[in-house]
């Protein structure tokens, strides 16, 4: 049973090669940003595998914060993409 | 009234003199200052008759007794001496200032706090039993002394001479202070009678001979010997009574009271007479020379007192070869330190009375250029018989006390190439030659002081005011001094029971047991002897060069005045040398300051770990390394290495991101579960800031090439990294003792009732931490805060991103 997680270690490991090929290569800003999300899914199950394979839940709090950055990221690059800035200022700004 | 307590009766009186010159404007203040030190007087000449018989008073007011601090007031022969003459020249000083002063032009009141302290301090030096009080009061003379040269403070030449004595009296003062604490240290005691008492044991100190050289240093630097007399010709800008009171009778002199003081101690060492007879009598000879070629009335007399001051200063070290000489009593050398004294007196009178007339001529015809001068005895007859007197017995004339000393003088030096021990043999006759040739330049510069002012031409159209004789008021203080010049040659016996025996007996305790046993008398002829014809020989060469003075003085041009360009040289090279070093050093840039601080901590902890044996690896203890492990590090070494030779600033930023991720998965492999966490969110935000500086950076510098090679630098960062690396090995290999961790883990259940080991010391067994790095992180975001809003230097409110 362990190998199977071994195995799919090593598959989301092959993945993230590629993404970090895509983020240096790619063309376009938005070619890296997506593969920059991608990235971060794929750190998210290496961690839960990497919890299955040392047989501990400690690290599952990481998972979801991982979620959360990765979102975050995402979306504050998209806009920073869209609008040329992340936090917007008020018009009649004080 | 306890005799402590009159040491600071004038510094508790400066406190009403400031009052009594703003309330009473019609008065001129020195009258209610006058009756001070007057009041002194009497009651200082009331012990009297207790020194004479040879005993003492003590009374003392507790300081600091826990460290044996104590201001103690000693009164002995030698001490009373001294408070008679502060108190007594002080009154006289005091009534010649109230008509030297005006009371309209000049601020009086700054002038008698500063003279009311001075007398305060001069008495505490004097009568002080404890070094440390005794130090105390010798600073606070310098201090007063630098007021009172800096009087006229809008003159430049005030506020130099004034500098110029507080940094070579606070100089030799501060040498002095570490004498006098290794007196301490030697004796166990700062009391100076207590010290006397072991002085054996004291002798055999290896510090002894240091102690001995700082304290003469603070004798020297006071009391104006070679080399450092040359602050005092330039103190001569203090006005007159200062110059009379302060730089001829009183504060000069506070060296020879030291040297006096702790002749007892210090006399068993050849070093001591030596140093104080030699510096001594080349100081006299030096003054002396140089007196003649002043221009300067006061220049002369300054001149004069120094050259004078080494004649007592030589005298003092004569006077210690006592201790040294069988059948001390029977001696030639015990008459040294009687004629140091009587000479101290002697020069107190002439010489005040002499700065009173360089006052009082400078006051009434309004220059002190001799050059200018001549021709004012008809002028000014009473002053002219003043000085004349005062001349006379500066230059060693019957019938005035000069004549009597300078006899005492000439016996103690020629008893000094009588003298075998400590090599002196052959160089005892050269001593004689320099005193001597010192006498008969004595004799040059008095004559010139005196005829020079008063005789020849008179020049009325070179002086600024219209000559006149001086008012009563300004004359009687310098005839009551020249007409004790006069009456202690008349009765020199009567000063020498009440006054010289004493202060004998209290310089050389060991020879006498009460005043009374010193059969010295003076007497004005002691028949036809090697110093009649030595004094027939003064007079008779002293005549001839003051004859041809004019002829002779060009040689003089030829002598440079080497010593003060050396201090002004010294004084140069230590602001430039100073200002040179520190901006060798201070680059400004703050990569120079870590290149200091980083090859600092190299060198410190590389140092220490060879010099202490420490470094050691051990083995034995340290764990297996996983496969994980291994690849995480590989990455974080090779994201370190890419952030070195990254060619952009964007790609340093991403593999420092790098870095803290995998720092944050090699605490996931060490199973530090909130330490990733923290360290995932923290570096995340990091990396956004990173992002943020780089965004607003100026377009020119945003894409600098790789940053470029050092040798320096690459060598410092691999001497860091080696010596951390060093330090940890070592320090894991010698782990003294046992964590402390397992006490945590047995109760952090039981004790704290949590489960999380980590947050429970964070918040519960070391929760004072936490709160303080709250407080950091608050005042980080206040600070961050405050940057951005607060823009003092920019007034209109401008946005920063558009």
């Amino acid at each position: 049973m362990i190998y199977v997680f071994w195995g799919a270690l090593i598959a989301v490991a092959a993945a993230m090669v590629g993404f970090v090929y895509r983020v240096i290569k790619g063309p376009t800003i938005p070619d890296r940003v997506v593969a920059l999300d991608a990235l971060g899914v794929a750190l998210i199950s290496i961690i839960a595998l990497l919890s299955v394979v040392m047989k501990t839940q400690f690290f599952l709090e990481i998972i979801l914060l991982l979620g959360i950055l990765s979102f975050i990221g995402t979306v504050a690059f998209s806009k920073f993409i869209e609008r040329g800035e992340i936090f917007e200022r008020d018009d009649n700004n004080h | 009234m306890s005799p402590v307590f009159l040491i600071f009766v004038p510094m508790l009186a400066a406190i009403l003199v400031p009052f009594l010159f703003k309330k009473i404007k019609n008065m001129h203040t020195g009258w209610f200052v006058l009756a001070i030190p007057l009041a002194l007087f009497i009651v200082y000449a009331s012990f009297v008759p207790v020194t004479m018989k040879g005993e003492f008073i003590v009374s003392e007011l507790q300081w600091i007794p826990s460290l044996g601090i104590n201001f103690i007031s000693y009164i002995d022969g030698l001490s009373l001496l001294f408070s008679l003459l502060i108190t007594g020249i002080g009154s006289l000083v005091v009534l010649y200032s109230i008509y030297y002063l005006d009371k309209n032009r000049e601020s009086l009141h700054n002038f008698y706090v500063f003279l009311l302290m001075f007398m305060t301090a001069m008495l505490g030096v004097v009568q002080s039993e404890n070094l440390i009080a005794l130090y105390l009061f010798w600073e606070l003379t310098s201090i007063s002394s630098f007021l009172l040269i800096g009087y006229w403070f809008t003159r430049d030449r005030s506020r130099f001479g004034a500098l110029k004595s507080m940094l070579i009296t606070v100089f030799g003062g501060l040498l002095m202070l570490g004498g006098f604490i290794l007196l301490g240290i030697m004796g166990h005691t700062f009391s100076i009678r207590e010290l006397i008492g072991q002085t054996p044991e004291l002798a055999s100190n290896p510090l002894f001979i240091l102690a001995l050289v700082l304290v003469l240093f603070g004798a020297f630097t006071k009391s104006a010997q070679f080399p450092f007399y040359i602050w005092l010709p330039d103190a001569m800008e203090a006005p007159t009574p200062v110059s009379a009171y302060l730089h001829s009778a009183t504060m000069v002199k506070a060296g020879l009271y030291l040297v006096a003081r702790l002749t007892p101690i210090f006399a068993v060492s050849s070093t001591w007479i030596w140093l104080v007879t030699g510096i001594g009598l080349f100081t006299l000879f030096w003054g002396s020379l140089f007196a003649a070629k002043q221009k300067d009335l006061k220049a002369i007399l300054a001149f004069s007192t120094v050259s004078q001051l080494g004649l007592i200063m030589s005298l003092l070290g004569a006077g210690s070869i006592a201790y040294h000489v069988d059948n001390a009593a029977n001696s030639v050398f015990k008459f040294a330190a009687f004629a140091a004294i009587f000479h101290l007196i002697n020069h107190a009178t002439f010489k005040g009375s002499l700065f009173m007339i360089a006052g009082i001529v400078d006051h009434e015809t309004g220059t002190r250029d001799i050059r200018k001068l001549g021709g004012l005895m008809s002028i000014m007859p009473v002053s002219f018989t003043i000085a004349l007197i005062g001349s006379f017995s500066m230059a060693g004339l019957p019938p005035f006390n000069g004549f009597l000393s300078k006899e005492m003088f000439l016996t103690a030096i020629l008893a000094l190439s009588d003298f075998n021990l400590f090599s002196f043999d052959g160089l005892g006759s050269l001593f004689i030659v320099f005193a001597w040739v010192a006498s008969v330049f004595t004799f040059v510069y008095s004559f010139y002081f005196l005829f020079h002012t008063f005789a020849g031409k008179h020049k009325p159209e070179e002086l600024p005011k219209q000559a006149h004789e001086a008012p009563f008021g300004m004359l009687l203080p310098a005839g009551i001094l020249g007409l004790f010049v006069i009456m202690i040659f008349f009765i020199p016996n009567v000063v020498g029971n009440a006054f010289i025996k004493p202060a004998v007996a209290a310089i050389q305790p060991f020879l006498y047991q009460t005043p009374s046993d010193i059969d010295i008398t003076i007497s004005a002829w002691h028949g036809f002897n090697t110093e009649f014809f030595m004094t027939v020989g003064i007079f008779l060469l002293g005549g001839l060069l003051f004859w041809t003075l004019e002829k002779w003085r060009k040689a003089y041009d030829l002598v440079p005045n080497s010593l003060n360009s050396l201090y002004d040289g010294m004084r140069y090279m230590s602001e430039t040398g100073a200002n040179r070093f520190s901006n060798w050093y201070m680059t400004g840039y703050i990569r120079t300051y870590l290149i200091y601080i980083f090859t600092f901590l190299i060198a410190a902890v590389t140092g220490t770990l060879l010099l202490k044996n420490a470094f050691v690896i051990d083995f034995e203890s340290v764990s297996s390394i996983s496969i994980y492990t291994i690849i995480v590090i590989v990455i974080l070494i090779a994201a370190t290495t890419a952030i070195l030779f990254a060619r952009s600033r964007l790609t340093a930023i991403i593999s420092l991101g790098a870095v803290g991720f995998s720092v944050a998965l090699l605490f996931v492999i060490f199973k530090a579960p909130d330490l990733a966490l923290t360290q995932l969110v923290i570096e995340t935000v990091s990396v956004a800031l990173f992002l943020l500086a780089f965004y607003h950076l100026p377009e020119i510098s945003r894409n600098e090439v790789r940053m470029r090679f050092r040798l320096r630098n690459a060598l410092i960062a691999f001497g860091v990294g080696v010596t951390v690396t060093l330090v940890a090995l070592a320090s894991f290999a010698q782990k003294a003792f046992p964590s402390i961790s397992e006490f945590y883990k047995e109760t952090v259940e039981t004790e704290a009732g949590g489960g999380n080991i980590v947050n429970v010391i964070l918040v519960d067994y070391r929760g004072f931490d936490t709160l303080f790095e709250i407080t950091v992180l608050a005042i980080a975001g206040i600070g961050i805060y405050g940057m951005i809003k607060l823009r003092l230097s920019r007034k209109e409110n401008k946005l920063e991103n558009k």
